[in-house]
């Protein structure tokens, strides 16, 4: 599987996933959002930079409970809890925010 | 039905695990796997201890360069199981200090203990295993 951006090909897998997280930009985020019908805002962007930030320094992707702790810590009780995050990302903050951020899909995320 | 966000708590059996790292990080893909199954039992809360023994120390050492193997460097992931609350971190001493190693070269804090320390701490587990 592909997605286009700018008319650049970006390889994913068959869950959508980037093959290749160093080839990520912010358009492939916009552009997957798009596909799913949603619109991605600074609230959404803020989960998505704090995501790759993540993974920059400890190479995984962080299980849903682990992320939503640490939003907490970095960006106040208000964001960090489940509510907050799901409201943003209905299809689980850490599957979907993690795949718009180019990363690969959490680890015990079945 | 309750909302996702709702189904955060996990309700099944808490279970104390050990699991035993013997091996050096890369070369075969026990450390690897294993440290992928320590976070999928910290994601699911369970009651996670490490033990790092034998060439296993060698996966928590500092300064880990992959390059001209080509393989993934995954030291930095050891720094993430805080967060998952997994704190439970020992080393064995003879491990440590054969290979000339303290434990300012590793990339976590960890306990260090000896055998007989490390046999009660397996006395008190539920599920020990091995990689």
């Amino acid at each position: 599987m592909s997605i286009e951006v700018n008319g650049k090909v970006f390889e994913t897998d068959e869950e959508g996933y980037l093959a290749d997280l160093n080839q990520w930009e912010p358009d492939v985020a916009t552009a997957m959002a798009k596909e799913e019908g949603n619109e991605l805002t600074d609230a959404h962007w803020e989960v998505i930079n704090f995501l790759r930030e993540y993974y920059e320094e400890y190479q995984i992707a962080p299980a849903v409970r682990v992320l939503t702790k640490a939003i907490g810590k970095k960006l106040g009780k208000d964001k960090g809890n489940s509510k907050y995050l799901y409201e943003l990302f209905p299809y689980g903050p850490a599957k979907q925010a993690c795949k718009y951020a180019g990363l690969p899909k959490p680890t015990g995320c079945v | 039905m309750s909302e996702p966000w709702e189904d955060d708590e996990l309700d099944g059996p808490v279970r104390k695990f050990m699991y035993v790292n013997r091996r050096a990080p890369y070369g075969t893909i026990y450390a690897l796997e294993s440290l992928e199954v320590v976070l999928i039992a910290a994601a699911f809360e369970q009651d996670v201890t490490l033990v790092f023994m034998d060439d296993g120390v060698y996966q928590i050492k500092k300064d880990q360069n992959t390059d001209a193997i080509g393989v993934k460097n995954f030291s930095p992931t050891y720094r993430a199981l805080e967060g998952y609350d997994v704190e439970k971190l020992y080393v064995e001493k003879e491990s440590l200090e054969s290979r000339g190693l303290t434990t300012d070269d590793l990339v976590v804090p960890v306990q260090v203990v000896n055998n007989d320390q490390l046999a009660e701490l397996m006395e008190e587990q539920e599920v020990i295993l091995s990689f």
